[in-house]
């Protein structure tokens, strides 16, 4: 016999002894450990949920605020922009305006020391040549010059101009003082009558003469009349050469001088 | 030979025996319930879990998903009784490559007590689940003329249940046992990994079998009462 029923019974009895034992030591614990992780696990989704929102909104709120900065950042940085723009135009022009004002100054100061070297120059070279010239002029001066002298005044008598003429004959007319014949030597009287002589054809009338000797005319021979002067001397012809060379050296002072802002008018040195 | 280890007596008086059967279905009782002690003494609910921890809750929790892919939408009330009975007959093959070891399910003693539990389980649940009258009208259905064929079911099941297990591991048993006096070295290996095989396969058959006969007498009422649910699978 195969089935022995005691043992059907012992084994079935065992069967729900194991049943009872699983129960206690085994599925009990292990849904009771698998429950437990499941709230756990469970819970910390949730707490991680809520985390995750709370994160969120921080994010958000965050990424306002960092735009609100952003947007506040660049309007000041642009109003700053601005600001540093236009304090930097100010600051350009001040530098600007302070540049000009300067190189006008140093433009005016330039020019007036050129001024003033050129007037040195000039009258150290007129002095230089004059004091040549009428060393010269002296050296070379004889009584023969001196006739010469009177002849050539006389023909310039001669070769008046009807103005000149009119202007000195009612200078004349006007004075009553005598007309003066100014010349560097004394003049012998054979030439104080041709001279006196010359006068009175010219102008048609007898004038009261004075001969008066003036060395600083070097050479030559000058009439002066009621504040008229006419003359040919040498003194008169270096004064005309300064005069040129005045000029020739303003001509030179002023594309030396090369302005920059403005053109500033260079007085001409006057001849004395 | 013997053909079970019912034929080893160790003592007896009158009706009152100690079989080989008995004393290793102890021997196996003792080792689960020790092993399940062992290992659950320290269950880790949060933070690192242990090998076995995680063996054992794969297990559990496969045998649950078994269960409730069975038809029963709460397989906790019935993971004590089916997965024990799966367990036990697992345990028992697995024992087969211990030299000299008979395992308890060889007998036809052991698997018709396990077979009777079933019939006798199956009603219980049925009626804790439908009631005593609701049970016992599942006899009747779909006509009263059905009555003596659902008796007769029930007891050839139980019967199938009891013989199909027997016969399995009693002849893995006895193949090995012969093989063992014919060809010695390897072939009786491989039929010992058969066996594991076809042990591991008998546990999940018969458990999942008591499975279907206990959703079958649980979710009948259901199943009439609400057409869109779908019918329990009959064995």
């Amino acid at each position: 016999m195969l089935i022995d029923w005691f043992t059907v019974v012992a084994q079935a009895l065992n069967f729900l002894v194991l049943v009872w034992l699983l129960k206690r030591f085994l599925y009990h614990p292990i849904l009771n450990a698998i429950d437990a992780r499941e709230k756990r696990i469970a819970s910390e989704l949730a707490d991680a949920d809520l985390k995750k929102s709370e994160a969120q909104k921080e994010h958000d709120e965050f990424q306002s605020k960092n735009k609100a900065f952003d947007e506040q950042r660049g309007a000041l940085l642009s109003k700053a922009n601005d600001e540093a723009k236009a304090e930097g135009q100010r600051l350009v022009d001040e530098a600007r305006k302070a540049a000009d004002a300067l190189s006008e100054r140093r433009q005016e100061a330039l020019i007036a020391e050129t001024h003033d070297l050129n007037q040195a120059i000039c009258r150290r070279t007129q002095d230089e040549v004059f004091a040549i010239a009428r060393k010269a002029l002296a050296d070379l001066s004889t009584a023969s010059l001196e006739e010469r002298l009177a002849e050539v005044f006389v023909r310039r008598l001669g070769e008046m101009d009807n103005n000149t003429k009119k202007t000195l004959t009612a200078a004349l007319t006007a004075s009553s003082d005598p007309a003066v014949v100014r010349s560097a030597f004394d003049l012998p009287a054979e030439q104080q009558a041709t001279i006196k002589k010359a006068l009175n054809d010219t102008f048609a009338t007898t004038i009261g003469l004075r001969f008066d000797t003036a060395p600083e005319q070097i050479a030559g021979i000058e009439f002066t009349a009621g504040g008229q002067k006419v003359g040919w001397t040498i003194a008169s012809y270096l004064a005309s050469l300064r005069k040129e060379s005045d000029e020739d050296l303003n001509q030179q002072t002023k594309f030396a001088a090369t302005p920059q802002t403005k053109t500033v008018a260079i007085p001409v040195a006057k001849s004395s | 030979m013997n053909l079970t280890s019912d034929q080893q007596i160790f003592w007896q008086y009158g009706f009152v025996k100690l079989n080989g059967t008995m004393v290793t279905t102890w021997a196996l009782m003792l080792a689960m319930s020790l092993g399940a002690k062992l290992i659950t003494r320290k269950l880790a609910t949060d933070g690192e879990v242990s090998r076995w921890q995680a063996a054992l809750e794969i297990i559990v929790t496969g045998i649950g998903e078994q269960i409730k892919e069975v038809g029963l939408s709460h397989p906790e009330k019935y993971l004590g009784f089916l997965g024990t009975l799966f367990l036990f007959v697992a345990t028992a093959s697995l024992c087969t490559v211990i030299p000299g070891y008979m395992p308890p399910t060889g007998s036809l003693s052991t698997t018709a007590a396990l077979a009777l539990c079933v019939f006798i389980a199956v009603p219980l649940f049925g009626m804790r689940q439908l009631g005593f009258l609701g049970y016992l009208r599942t006899y009747v259905e779909p006509t009263p003329i059905m009555l003596p064929f659902n008796i007769i079911s029930e007891i050839s099941r139980t019967l199938a249940l009891a013989v199909r297990l027997f016969g399995n591991m009693m002849s893995g048993a006895m193949i090995i046992a012969i093989l063992l006096t014919i060809t010695p070295y390897l072939f009786p290996i491989v039929m010992t990994a058969l066996g594991l095989l076809t042990g591991m396969v008998q546990a999940y058959i018969f458990s999942i079998l008591a499975a279907v006969y206990i959703a079958a007498a649980t979710v009948v009422r259901k199943t009439k009462h609400s057409p869109k649910a779908e019918p329990a699978p009959k064995p």
